[in-house]
This record gives C-alpha cells, structure tokens and sequence, in this order.
C-alpha cells in the first residue's frame, strides 16, 4: 500500500484504483470521476459556487447577493492600489505579461530556477520587490488582500491551467497533496474528509464544497464583507481542526495550493465571490 | 393520550436540558456534536448537521451504557476510517466531562 495513503481510510477506497501511479492528471480525473458518480446533474463548471452548487434555494441566494455585491469598495480600493505607480514610476500592468490579463489561472507555477512553487501573489510581491517597494504581507487583507481581488479578476472567466512538468516540479505537487490527506490536529482530520469523503454534507450550518471548484474563486468575502485569500481559508479550516496553521503565504500552503488548484484544471476562473 | 405524550416529551427534554452534560456537548470548544449530529429529541438542539447520523432513539440502541461511552471515547476502533473526533483518546474532553456527555446523550 503506497504510505501517503495510509492515514486516509476514506479516501483509499475512493482512490484504490489510482494509487498504484496517480499521476496529477489521474488525480484529477479520479476526484472529478468521485464527485460526479455522488453529485449526477451538477455540471462541472457550476463546481465554482462550492457548497451554493447543490440546492436552488441556497443558490438563488447567492445570486441575489452577488447582482449587489455588499465588497464592491473593496475591489474598488484594489483597483486603486493596482493603478497606482510604485516610486519609480511603474505600475503592475507593466510588470506582468500582457497586462496581467489571462494570467491568474496559470499559477502556481513550478519554478525549476529557484526549486520552489510560486503563487500569483508571491508574483505581485515580486513586481513590488523588483521595483523596489517593500513586500506585502500575505495576511494583510488592506493591502494583499483587497489587490488580489481585483488582480485575479482580470483573469475572470479564464479556464484554470495548471502544470506539473517534471520530478522536480511532481515532488512539491506530491508535498501538498501528501498535506491534503493527512489527518492532523486534535480533531484528527484531513481536508479529504471533508472535502472529498463527506462534500455536500452539512457541517452545522454549512454545505462542505467538494475539493474541486475551489481554487477558482478566490478571494471570497465571508458574510459579504470579510476577506479571505485562498491561503486564510486554509488557515482557517485548519484552525477549526485544532491543528497548528501553517501561515498565509509558507512553502506548505503554496504546495498545498498547487496541487489544489491543479484538481481544479478546465474551470473557469471567477475571483472575489460571497460565501457564507 | 396524545396529551400524555407530549407531557412525557416535555419533561424528559426539560429533564435533558438540565443535565450538564448538554452543556458540554452542545459547547462548540468543546464537544461540538451538534456540527455534526441532529439531536430531535432536544429542541434546543438548532443545527442542519447531516455528517453524522441523528442521534436518536439512544437508549433502546445502546442499552449498554458503556458501549456508548466507548463510541464517544474514540469512534474509530469502530470505524476506523471515521470522522468522528477521539474525544477520549485524543484529550478533547475530560474523562468526566466524557461521563457526563454519556449520560446526556443516552437520554435522546
Ligand atoms: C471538519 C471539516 C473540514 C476540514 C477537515 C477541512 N475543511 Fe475546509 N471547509 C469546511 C467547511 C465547513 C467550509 C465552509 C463551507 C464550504 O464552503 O465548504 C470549508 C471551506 C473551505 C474552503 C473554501 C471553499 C469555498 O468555496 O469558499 C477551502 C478552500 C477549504 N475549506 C480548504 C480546506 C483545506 C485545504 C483543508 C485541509 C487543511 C480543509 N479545508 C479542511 C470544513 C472542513
Ligand atoms: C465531525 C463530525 C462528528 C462530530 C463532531 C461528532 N460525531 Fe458522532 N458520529 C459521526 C459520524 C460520521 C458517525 C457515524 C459512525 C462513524 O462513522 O463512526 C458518528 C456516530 C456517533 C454515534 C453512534 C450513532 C449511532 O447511531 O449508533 C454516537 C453515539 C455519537 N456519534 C456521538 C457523538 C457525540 C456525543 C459527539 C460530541 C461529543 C459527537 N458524536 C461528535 C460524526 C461526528
């Protein structure tokens, strides 16, 4: 039995068939094959809404909220801070490629040069590094935060690609989704067995959403007004677990994010949406 | 008849609501059961739980009160694959607090 499966009941007789070589691609096929046999009728693109995809009335919900979205300002308050020169007179449309347009959905990348994944924020740090202002903090919903929802919405609508070119780049694919199916914490759970095992159950009050659709979405505004990056969630569902968080921003959660978000290749991208 | 009922009904779902143990279980920093369980004989029980099954009909399924005990101390020698949080095994709750949570839960 391959070890990473070992501490993952569940997930090992959901994914029997493909431990013997779970490439990234038999990986996703596997999750998709999972929740399409549990969830028949729901399109692959609705995987986007999370919990919202699986009732009419909680979507209808949705709708409702995002035709006025109540964290307008701060997309708005992003947008300013994207437009505004650094010091030296440059900005970050002309630090990215093509304006930064059509790209959020490409990352994280593997970078083979520096051994390591680099996330679409670290990118925006390092434009900001590269001339010459001081980075931001990865947790800092005033400045990360609000300019990653308004740069990753010029990606909107862009389908998630994602690659995993060579052994380098599947070792840090391999350290996140080892991540992904380890039980931790006080509570001794893994993400899997929430958001693969038990997606579409209810958690209290709320739809756990299935693993995949829900690196597309991000950041979502929780109540409608509160910020969350990809990797404050993360934060925060492992807080709910008793586990030490990982911080915002730290080598496991961009591994994490990268072999999260490659379960997520083919979904259209859509940042900044309201969640419960 | 149906008067009696539901004079049995309110009384044991008042005598439940008075034990502390409810306290305990229903205590999101502590024993959390309600993210997970229906309680439908507790009407204070509010949650939409689905994760686990509605505990429900406790005393004729688990006429060994140990038995129940041994369920909340660590459910996975049951199941090993499951869900539920070790609170014995893993400290969540005291041993005490564990006794006290039984008993609340062996009245639903
Ligand atoms: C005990 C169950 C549980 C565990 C374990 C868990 N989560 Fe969650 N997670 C939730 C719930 C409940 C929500 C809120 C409802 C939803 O959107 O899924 C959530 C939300 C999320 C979201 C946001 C989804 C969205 O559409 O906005 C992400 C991303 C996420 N979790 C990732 C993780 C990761 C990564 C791990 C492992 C480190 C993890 N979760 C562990 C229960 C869990
Ligand atoms: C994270 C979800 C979760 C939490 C929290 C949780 N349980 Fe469970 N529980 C389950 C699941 C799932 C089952 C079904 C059996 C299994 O998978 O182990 C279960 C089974 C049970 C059973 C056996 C039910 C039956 O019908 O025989 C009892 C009793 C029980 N839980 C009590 C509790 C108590 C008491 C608490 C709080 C101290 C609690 N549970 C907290 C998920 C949970």
């Amino acid at each position: 039995m391959n070890a990473r499966f070992a501490l993952a009941g569940c997930a090992l007789l959901a994914f029997g068939a493909s431990v013997a070589a779970a490439s990234p691609e038999e990986d996703r096929t596997a999750f998709v094959r999972t929740f399409q046999q549990r969830f028949p009728g729901i399109a692959l693109d609705d995987y986007v809404h999370g919990g919202f995809m699986f009732s009419r009335a909680s979507r209808s919900h949705y709708d409702d909220i995002m035709a006025f979205p109540p964290f307008l300002g701060d997309i708005e308050r992003g947008k300013v801070l994207w437009d505004t020169p650094f010091r030296n007179g440059r900005t970050y449309a002309e630090c990215l490629p093509d304006g930064g347009r059509n790209l959020a959905g490409t990352y994280p990348r593997f970078s083979a040069a520096e051994n390591r994944v680099i996330t679409f924020e670290m990118l925006l740090n390092r434009c900001r590094r590269d001339n010459g202002e001081a980075e931001y903090r990865y947790d800092d919903r005033a400045t990360m935060g609000v300019l990653t929802a308004y740069a990753r919405s010029l990606s909107d609508g862009m389908r998630m690609d994602i690659k995993v070119d060579g052994a380098a780049a599947l070792a840090k694919y391999e350290e996140g989704r080892r991540l992904f199916f380890r039980r931790i914490g006080q509570m001794n759970f893994a993400c899997s067995n929430c958001h693969l095992d038990n997606a579409g159950k209810v958690m209290r009050m709320e739809t756990i959403s299935p693993a995949v659709g829900q690196a597309v979405h991000f950041p979502v505004f929780r109540g409608g007004d509160e910020l969350y990056t990809l990797h404050m969630r993360y934060t925060r569902c492992m807080m709910q677990v008793r586990a030490q968080p990982f911080p915002a921003g730290s080598e496991a959660f961009n591994n994490l994010e990268y072999f999260h978000s490659y379960l997520s290749n083919g979904l259209p991208l859509q940042a900044s949406v309201y969640r419960r | 008849m149906f008067v009696a009922w539901v004079a049995v009904a309110a009384t044991s779902s008042a005598a439940a609501a008075d034990l502390p143990g409810r306290a305990i279980a229903h205590d999101q920093e502590k024993g959390n059961c309600l993210a997970c369980h229906r309680m439908p004989a507790d009407p204070g029980a509010e949650t939409g739980a689905t994760l686990g099954p509605p505990l429900a009909d406790i005393k004729r399924r688990y006429p060994d009160r140990a038995a129940l005990r041994a369920q909340i101390w660590d459910a996975s020698v049951k199941n090993p694959a499951t869900i539920m949080p070790p609170y014995g095994r893993h400290r969540i709750l005291s041993e005490a607090e564990i006794d006290l949570v039984t008993e609340y839960i062996h009245g639903l």
